[in-house]
C-alpha cells in the first residue's frame, strides 16, 4: 500500500429521517424511520464516485475515522477505508449506514415506537436483506446518488451488496461480495439458532421487552457472541494465538478462567454484551438465515442474477469455515452462468471468517487493484 | 495494458472469432483475454491458480477466477463457451486427458498449445545425454513443472482415442511457421480441436 495512507480523521455521524412508509417483507409497514450514517471523501460533480459500505452482523455506520475527543473510537473498517487505502477516500465518496433494526442510531428495537411511546422491543418487525437495501436506496436518493460506483460488504454485508445488484441493477456498477454466500447452509443457520436460543432463554430477555424491566439479557448475548466468535476464527488461527496457554501456568481444577482462549472469549462476550442490543442480534441473525435471492426466482440463482448489470469482485478466505470458499464459488459459478463479469480471489489466510476485516497482503492487493480500476472508470 | 501480444498468443488470437465467449485456462496476467476484449469484443473469463496473477488480471480488466484446473471445470456449465484455451499448460497437468475432455464439455471448440518434445534441439540434447532445456522448455529436469511431455503424434493419438476432431494445426519454430517435418522442426504446437 502507499506510504501516504492515513486516517480520514475526525468524523461525525449524521441522521436521515424518512416519513415515507416502508413496507417490509414480513408484511409490517414501518410508517417512519431514521437511518444513522457517515460519509467520507467528496461526492464529485457527476455524482459518480459514491461507494456504499454495508455492514455485517455486529457492524454499523461508523466505518472509518474516529469521533472528536475519542481516539479509541476507530471505525470498524478503518484499515480498508481512508486516504490511500484500498477504498480510497481521496477518490471515492464513501457512505456507511447503520441498518434498520440496528442498535447504533438507526431505528431499531430499542427505539421508541411513536404509537405506544415505549420501545418497540418484541414488536419490532423482522428485517430482510432486501428490506435493508430498499432503505439504503432511499438514503441514496436523499444524498443524490443515482448509481453507486461500488457497493461493498463482507459476510452479511456482502449479501447486501449482492442484493443491491439484483434489486437495483441500474444503480450498481460494481458489487464487491467478500467472505459471503448466496444463502446460508443448514450448519450456518444452526449456529445462528444456538446463538438465538442463548438470548431467548435468558430470563432477563423478557420476551424482548427487557427495556421496561431495566435489565439487559447480558448472559445470553455473551454466550451468543462467544459462540459466534469461535466460528469467526479458524482452528489454526486460534491455535497460533492461544494454543493451550494457561493464565497462571498451571491447572486450578475449577471452572474459572484457566486457558487463555477462555479468557479471550469471555472478554469478547462481555465487551459485546455491554454495547449490543439483544433484539438487534436476533433480527440480524434472522436476516442472515432468510437471505436467499434465488428463492423468488424459482430457486434459480442464475435467473436472479440475470437482471444484474453489475460487475463483481468475489473474495473468500481459505480458513473461513463459517462462509467457506465453496459458498463463494457457488456464487461465482452462477455469475459466470449469468454472463456477469466477475473476478474471484481465494485468499490464503489463517484468520478464518474475520479475515475480511484483516489485511492479508493478497487481499489488500486485490481490493486495491479492483477499486483503482473502478475509480478510473468513474474518473474519480 | 499493452496492445502487443507474444507471438504464440497472437497466433491463438487469430483463431478467435469476434464476439465469442472465451474461457482461458491458466490465463496468467490476462494479456490474451485483455487483447481479445479490446480487439475482438470477446466476453472472456480466465482461470488462474496464482492470486498475484488474478490481481494482475483485475488490473487489466479481465474476469479471472482463482482456481485449480486439476480439479476440473465444475464451475462452468456444459457448452457455455464458444472456445476454451489451454496455452502451454497441458504438459504440466496431472489430469491431462480429463482437462481435454472438460474443455470440450464446457466449450464447443478448444485451442491447445504445447512445447513439442520432438523438436530437433530437444532430440539433440537427449542424444548428447541430457534432458532438454530451451526457450520453450526453460527448466532443469529436477525443478520442471512439466510432467507429461508429448510430441505432435502423441497429442493427435490422444485426441483420436477420445473422438476429438483436429480442426486446425499450426507448428511454429520461434516466430516462423513450420510446414516441413513439423514434429522435428517445430518447437511449439497449436491445435484447434472440437468434438
Amino acid at each position: 500500500m502507499s506510504n501516504t495512507e492515513q486516517s480520514v480523521g475526525t468524523v461525525t455521524a449524521q441522521q436521515a429521517d424518512f416519513s415515507t412508509p416502508l413496507e417490509l417483507a414480513c408484511g409490517v409497514v414501518l410508517p417512519a424511520y431514521s437511518l444513522r450514517y457517515e460519509t467520507y471523501g467528496e461526492l464529485n460533480a457527476a455524482k459518480s464516485n459514491a461507494v456504499l459500505i454495508c455492514h455485517a452482523l455486529s457492524g454499523h455506520h461508523h466505518v472509518a475515522g474516529h469521533y472528536a475527543g475519542d481516539d479509541k473510537s476507530t471505525g470498524w473498517w478503518d484499515n480498508m477505508v481512508g486516504p490511500g487505502k484500498p477504498i480510497d477516500t481521496r477518490r471515492f465518496f464513501v457512505v456507511g449506514v447503520n441498518n434498520l433494526g440496528g442498535c447504533h442510531g438507526s431505528t431499531g428495537p430499542a427505539s421508541v415506537n411513536p404509537d405506544t411511546g415505549r420501545p418497540w422491543g418484541s414488536t419490532f418487525p423482522l428485517m430482510t436483506v432486501p428490506d435493508w437495501v430498499r432503505a439504503q436506496a432511499r438514503l441514496a436518493d436523499r444524498l443524490g446518488i443515482d448509481r453507486w460506483a461500488a457497493v461493498i460488504g463482507g459476510s452479511l454485508g456482502g449479501m447486501q451488496a449482492l442484493q443491491w445488484s439484483i434489486d437495483f441493477p441500474e444503480r450498481v456498477a460494481h458489487a464487491l461480495v467478500i467472505a459471503s454466500a448466496p444463502k446460508l447452509s443448514a450448519q450456518n443457520i444452526a449456529f445462528n439458532d444456538v446463538a438465538r436460543q442463548a438470548i431467548l432463554s435468558d430470563p432477563e430477555f423478557h420476551g424482548g421487552d427487557f427495556y421496561a424491566h431495566g435489565v439487559v439479557p447480558r448472559r445470553g448475548l455473551r454466550l451468543a457472541r462467544m459462540l459466534g466468535h469461535i466460528t469467526y476464527l479458524s482452528d489454526d488461527g486460534m491455535g497460533e494465538k492461544f494454543g493451550r496457554m494457561l493464565r497462571s501456568g498451571e491447572f486450578k481444577f475449577g471452572y474459572d478462567v484457566e486457558f487463555e482462549i477462555e479468557s479471550y472469549l469471555r472478554y469478547q462476550g462481555d465487551k459485546f454484551s455491554d454495547r449490543f442490543d439483544a433484539n438487534t442480534y436476533l433480527l440480524m441473525t434472522k436476516a442472515l438465515d432468510y437471505f436467499d435471492p434465488a428463492k423468488p426466482n424459482g430457486d434459480n440463482l442464475v435467473a436472479a442474477l440475470g437482471r444484474s448489470q453489475a460487475r463483481y469482485l468475489v473474495a473468500s478466505f481459505t480458513s473461513d469455515w463459517r462462509f467457506s470458499p465453496l459458498r463463494s464459488r457457488e456464487l461465482v459459478r452462477a455469475l459466470v452462468a449469468a454472463d456477469r463479469p466477475v473476478a474471484y480471489g481465494e485468499i490464503v489466510s489463517t484468520h478464518g471468517h474475520d479475515a475480511f476485516l484483516m489485511l492479508d497482503p493478497p487481499y489488500v492487493r486485490l481490493m486495491q487493484r479492483y477499486l483503482s480500476r473502478v475509480a478510473e472508470e468513474v474518473q474519480a | 495494458m499493452t496492445t502487443l501480444l507474444r507471438n504464440d498468443l497472437q497466433l491463438i488470437a487469430g483463431w478467435v472469432r469476434p464476439g465469442a465467449r472465451v474461457l482461458d485456462l491458466g490465463c496468467g496476467d490476462g494479456a490474451l483475454l485483455s487483447w481479445l476484449q479490446q480487439h475482438k469484443q470477446v466476453r472472456g473469463y480466465g482461470v488462474e491458480l496464482d492470486v498475484d496473477n488474478v490481481v494482475r488480471c483485475v488490473g487489466a480488466g479481465v474476469s479471472a477466477i482463482q482456481g485449480d484446473l486439476e480439479t476440473g471445470l465444475s464451475d462452468f456449465t456444459d457448452g457455455s463457451f464458444d472456445l476454451v484455451i489451454l496455452s502451454q499448460t497441458i504438459q504440466a497437468m496431472h489430469h491431462t486427458e480429463q482437462i481435454l475432455l472438460e474443455m470440450l464439455r464446457v466449450g464447443r471448440e478448444a485451442i491447445v498449445t504445447f512445447p513439442n518434445f520432438g523438436y530437433w534441439q530437444n532430440r539433440w540434447q537427449i542424444f548428447r545425454g541430457r534432458m532438454p532445456v530451451s526457450e520453450t522448455i526453460p527448466y532443469q529436469w529436477y525443478d520442471t513443472p512439466n510432467i507429461h511431455w508429448c510430441m505432435l503424434g502423441d497429442f493427435e493419438a490422444l485426441c483420436a482415442k477420445n473422438g476429438i476432431r483436429l480442426l486446425e494445426r499450426v507448428v511454429m519454430d520461434g516466430s516462423r511457421r513450420v510446414g516441413f517435418l513439423p514434429n522435428l522442426l517445430g518447437s511449439l504446437a497449436f491445435y484447434r480441436v472440437g468434438l
